[in-house]
């Protein structure tokens, strides 16, 4: 198979999705939204009238899609950015496992075996370093 | 003259938060990341520090895309923690160093670091966490707090090289401090983690192992990449080893002990690190 960069860019950006300035523009509705979540009445307000709040906020058919379908990795085309997105999350009672889940399309339990996986590549001796 | 007596670093994340709500701690899951912190309870109680220059990033509760400050320093007479949206109790309030704080900023400015000055800034779990973990189950918090914070969320970020460059001038601000204060530097998040896109879950222990092997007598080592090549090594939020640098920085080019040190992987979605550094 030929490498083809234009590709192989676009799969790293989407792998290693740098918030920047482009995404930061195209998702500011969306970030809006979430960052308001960091109050009780307002999380409140969107369980109450989803439609009705997304549009208070201004989201883009892309974002409104992206929310009422659940869909993380949609959410961050958009220009979602996870710091913001968790405190939606939150509300409908995912923590980040779950989102990693959504996002991998792995089961949960396979996601969090994953991570604890992930451990074996410690070396040997390099937990646990005290004082003498 | 004040005295800079040693550097916490440590990881932060919310679901630390949930365990210590829960209780959990001797659990299978998260005792080995607790077992790194009596040693640091220890020493800070033989310490007695009376300032903490705390380096973090705020995660959406004190700053939004509106305003996005690269470097900001408080200013305040009292920091409050809030509702962050995800279910953590609501932390207890810090009380600040307004001096200490405007010395800071003034030494800072001139030094060329055109930092943002809060005299308003909400501390999210980034700096509640990290003081929980060593200072559990008190009153009020035996330190005056100094809060820096860096951002770890719209790029372009700050450079590692930058970061290091601006605790080192942090530090030649505090050695010009005329108090007499035990100051303790921290710096929080990280280690390796990544929460979004595709690659979530992603974790690095070789680039973890080598942050912490050089951190102490080497962060130059840590300086050699862009923050664009940390987010590849260490994750999108692994980033935050940016608020480790700097706090690095902050504690001066005098020979380091390694107090004490954790790694652990995993807790939540991240690779987790607690390290004490001792001046001298
Ligand atoms: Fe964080």
């Amino acid at each position: 198979m030929t490498s083809d960069p234009v590709r192989d860019d676009n799969a790293r950006r989407k792998a290693i999705p740098l918030f920047d300035g482009d995404l930061a523009r195209r998702g500011y509705a969306l970030n809006a939204m979430c960052f308001s979540f960091n109050e009780e009445a307002n999380r409140k307000a969107f369980l109450a009238d989803e439609e009705a709040y997304c549009a208070k906020f201004g989201l883009t058919e892309e974002q409104r899609d992206a929310v009422a379908r659940r869909d993380v990795l949609a959410m961050l085309e958009a220009g979602g950015n996870v710091y913001y997105l968790a405190k939606l999350a939150g509300i409908f009672g995912l923590g980040v496992q779950d989102l990693g889940a959504l996002q991998t399309g792995m089961s949960v339990d396979a996601f969090k075996a994953m991570l604890v996986r992930q451990a074996e590549a410690i070396p040997q001796g390099a937990r646990v370093r005290e004082a003498v | 003259m004040a005295k800079i007596i040693g550097g916490y670093f440590t990881s932060h994340v919310p679901g630390i938060g949930g365990a210590i709500v829960r209780g959990d701690q001797e659990t299978p899951y998260w005792k080995p990341f607790f077992d790194g912190f009596p040693p640091i309870r220890a020493w800070l109680a033989k310490e007695r520090p009376d300032v903490a220059v705390v380096f973090s990033n705020d995660h959406g509760l004190n700053f939004f895309l509106d305003k996005m400050p690269t470097f900001a320093v408080g200013a305040a007479p009292q920091y409050d923690n809030a509702d962050e949206g995800w279910g953590l109790p609501v932390y207890k309030s810090f009380e600040g160093h307004p001096a200490l704080s405007w010395h800071l900023i003034d030494a800072l400015v001139r030094d060329e670091f055109d930092i943002t000055t809060c005299q308003k800034m909400l501390v999210d779990h980034a700096v509640s966490i990290p003081f929980e973990l060593v200072w559990p189950g008190v009153e009020a918090w035996p330190v005056k707090l100094v809060p820096i914070s860096i951002n770890t969320v719209q790029y372009p970020l700050p450079s590692p090289k930058r970061c290091l460059a601006l605790g080192r001038a942090v530090h030649r601000a505090l050695m010009s401090w005329g108090g007499d204060e035990r100051i303790l530097i921290c710096g929080t998040g990280g280690l390796s983690h990544q929460l979004d896109g595709p690659r979530a879950g992603f974790m690095n222990p070789e680039y973890d192992l080598f942050c912490l092997d050089n951190l102490a007598a080497n962060p130059e080592a840590l300086t050699g990449h862009s923050a664009e090549e940390v987010a590849e090594l260490a994750g999108t939020q692994g980033v935050e080893i940016l608020n480790w640098i700097a706090a690095r920085g902050a504690m001066g080019d005098t020979p380091m002990t390694e107090v004490s040190r954790n790694y652990h992987i995993p807790i939540s979605n991240t690779a987790a690190a607690s390290l004490l550094l001792q001046a001298g």
